[in-house]
């Protein structure tokens, strides 16, 4: 994946650590993430049959990860045959080369973006700047973002870490630098600010001949691609310039125009709490007079679809619905996630798609408290948590916690065991200090001790029957007694 | 019927009470259970953090000390959704305890279920005369659907003023090994669990895992709240002669 965010030092607790410090993000986060849930309740609700769409949306992206290699096949067929051409990426140096290589052949150095995470996911832009050629994006958040030489910190609203008065702050200082500048008299109303991106980047679309795209999805039938947006700026990108380059996951794929209609209902409901989206941009080929490329890329995709439990996480359609019910996305943000993949399928997306090579992609699979919003949100079923949980038994573990870990296995395996450390550690309860020692000091820095109990509850129960004169013998239902293993 | 009490590893060693009350609450409404001695732990902890030979042996082991009971019931809503929702996945199809676990866990209930659901009980005859909100822990409420069942108990003990908690369905940040791992996380989310008690004017915090509420607890606790936490069992097993 790109190294965009590989710079970030330290594992994903130290990142949330500063994060949940930055009072101003964690009220803009609230506020947002809060606000978005119960529209999305909403929307939701409204349809009786939301559990059946969300089974379909389930079974045939399930359907064509089964059979994506026909499925390929067929959309590199349908496009070629469309006028359109089809290039093959294995991973992001070479998907970065494809889209470089097409954009000098135009001789143009500059190009228009539509809001696409797999261009992020390689690193796109900050590749083509090498090369010089210099990439615009197009929707308002993304321009935000890339005004504020900063990262996206949402799939939906990149720039949901910042509020109005700073996006202010951005157009005003940096907009002259990359083309028409902000109105000097720029107030912080939201139509003002949007104005002012309005005039801003017509001037862009109007001037550029190549523009670069990702895609919501892919019909293999006719070979067609689809893009969902709002606000129109990808309407322009798709159809003003006269080359058209698309980046695209080969997991996007659908067979058929009739499963698009699940997902039409689906993603809009799910991720702006819409019924329906304002803006899809449907094309297929050349049809329309522009030379058009679509990019295939693996970047470690069929890895994920060879694992068992976490090829699932690639039915996510980007809805961001599971970001916006985390509660540990709510406190931390996007960028302490260390990805363009943020929140809880950040957490299993990232290690699956790059391993858990750094620190910080070791750490993501931990980043969640496991409580299962996530799952209830999702609109293709992925189980958030058994895939975090599956990847937490192949994480490789620290020393002294797997040392830990087999002590109390060996402890809690067996009942005569588990009884003896009770009773050491009722006779020593009042020696336990109120602040506990090395990592389990995380505990007791903002929390005390329960108070340790001077029996536990089998003593009580063996000591209370014991004086019961009760014949009736105990433990009939199971083993009396457990061996040792 | 053949009732066990399944007590779990954090409730014998930490809160003996609760498990009293499970079984003083059962026998007043007529039910004897029975404590197999040899039970240990659900093996939570060790899946959830990655460890998950060692919870597939003490899933083997839950299984066989609880085969042939009628009923299992355990005071925590986590550890019973670890047994009923987890181990048919953990314990893989075919291998070896497969069957046992196929046998076993759709037994296991928590004690609302059990109460609610196979005793058919919706007044214990409890008396409780203090302000009460009630936290519906996540893997009671998204693992087992515990749904309002915890709150139709608490409603029909007599003195009880149960008070709508702002934010329930949000996590505690507790997550077992979470609260260590993400200190700082944990404590965001446990700080903003905390302010909706408070706002509550609740005397005690109830739930029905004392894994969520020793986390929340021992937050209230160090900020000296004064506001106490008890598991749905003990409230449940109050009446007016104690
Ligand atoms: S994992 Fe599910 S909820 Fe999250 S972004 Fe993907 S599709 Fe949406």
């Amino acid at each position: 994946m790109s190294g965009t965010f590989l710079g970030m030092p330290g594992g994903f607790p130290a990142n949330a650590a500063v994060a949940v410090q930055d009072s101003q993000l964690r009220y803009n986060l609230r506020k947002a993430t809060h606000t978005i849930r119960g529209k999305r309740v909403k929307a939701v609700e409204e349809l009786p049959d939301w559990m059946e769409l969300r089974a379909a949306g389930k079974a045939i992206k399930d359907h064509t990860l089964r059979h994506l290699d026909r499925y390929l096949l067929q959309m590199e067929e349908a496009v070629t045959r469309a006028g359109g051409t089809v290039h093959w990426a294995r991973d992001a140096a070479e998907a970065n080369r494809i889209v470089t290589d097409l954009v000098k052949a135009t001789g143009e150095r500059e190009v228009v973006k539509v809001k696409s995470m797999a261009t992020q996911e390689i690193g796109l832009n900050e590749h083509l700047a090498a090369e010089g050629i210099t990439a615009y994006e197009t929707d308002l958040a993304e321009l935000i973002v890339q005004l504020g030489e900063d990262f996206p910190s949402h799939f939906l609203v990149p720039a949901i870490h910042r509020n109005r008065s700073e996006i202010r702050e951005i157009f005003l200082g940096k907009m002259a630098e990359w083309g028409r500048p902000a109105p000097p008299d720029l107030t912080d109303d939201p139509p003002a600010l949007a104005d002012a991106a309005r005039l801003h980047l017509r001037e862009r679309f109007l001037a550029s001949k190549v523009a670069v795209s990702g895609g919501n999805f892919m019909i293999a039938e006719t070979g067609t691609l689809v893009v969902l947006e709002s606000e129109g700026n990808g309407r322009m990108c798709l159809t003003l310039p006269e080359t058209l380059i698309s980046v695209v996951g080969i997991e996007k794929l659908l067979p058929t125009w009739r499963d698009l209609e699940v997902f039409l209902q689906l993603l809009p409901r799910s991720s702006t709490a819409e019924r329906m989206n304002p803006y899809t941009s449907t094309w297929t080929g050349s049809a329309e007079g522009q030379d058009f490329h679509l990019v295939l890329l693996d970047n470690g995709r069929t890895g994920v679809l060879a694992d068992e439990v976490g090829r699932q996480a690639l039915r996510c359609i980007r809805c961001s619905a599971c970001l916006n019910v985390c509660p540990v996305y709510e406190r931390t943000g996007g960028h302490a996630y260390g990805s363009v993949y943020p929140g809880p399928i950040g957490a299993i997306l990232t290690p699956l798609l790059r391993g858990f090579d750094t620190e910080l992609d070791a750490s993501l699979p931990y980043a969640s408290s496991l409580c299962g919003a996530c799952f209830d949100a999702c609109p293709v079923a992925i189980d958030i948590p058994e895939v975090l949980v599956d990847l937490r038994a192949k994480v490789p573990h620290g020393r002294v916690e797997r040392a830990g870990m087999k002590v109390a296995g060996w402890v809690l395996n067996n009942e005569v065991r588990l009884a003896k450390a009770q009773r050491l550690a009722t006779r020593f309860r009042k020696l336990v200090p109120k602040r506990l020692p090395g990592p389990l000091s995380a505990w007791t820095d903002t929390r005390d001790l329960p108070d340790i109990p001077e029996e536990s509850f089998r003593d009580w129960w063996e000591r209370t029957r014991r004086s019961e004169r009760s014949g009736r013998p105990r433990n009939e239902g199971g083993r009396g007694v457990s061996e040792e293993r | 019927m053949r009732v066990a009490l399944f007590i779990t590893c954090v409730n014998d060693t930490l809160f003996p009470g609760t498990g009293k009350a499970v079984v003083s609450l059962l026998r007043r409404l007529g039910c004897d259970v029975d404590f197999p001695a040899a039970q240990t732990c659900c093996g939570q902890m060790h899946v959830n953090t990655g460890y998950r030979d060692e919870g597939v042996r003490l899933a083997r082991h839950f299984t066989e000390v609880f085969a042939g009971y009628d009923a299992i019931v355990a005071p925590s809503g986590s550890c019973a959704a670890m047994v009923r929702e987890q181990y048919p996945k953990l314990v893989q199809p075919g291998s070896r305890g497969a069957a046992a676990v196929a046998e076993v866990a759709p037994k296991v209930y928590d004690l609302s279920e059990f109460l609610l659901d196979v005793l058919k009980i919706d007044d214990v005859g409890a008396y409780f005369p203090h302000r009460v909100t009630y936290h519906p822990t996540c893997h009671s409420l998204r693992s087992l659907h515990l749904g309002e069942r915890p709150t139709r108990l608490l409603r029909n003990v007599r003195g009880l003023e149960l008070i709508p908690l702002g934010g329930a369905d949000e996590c505690c940040g507790f997550g077992g090994t979470f609260a260590v791992k993400n200190p700082a996380v944990s404590a965001a989310m446990c700080a903003d669990k905390v302010r909706n008690v408070l706002d509550t004017g609740a005397e005690v915090l109830c739930a029905a895992d004392n894994s969520c509420l020793m986390h929340i607890g021992g937050t209230m606790k160090r900020q000296r709240t004064g506001v106490r936490i008890m598991h749905l069992a003990e409230i449940l097993a109050a009446t007016e002669e104690r």
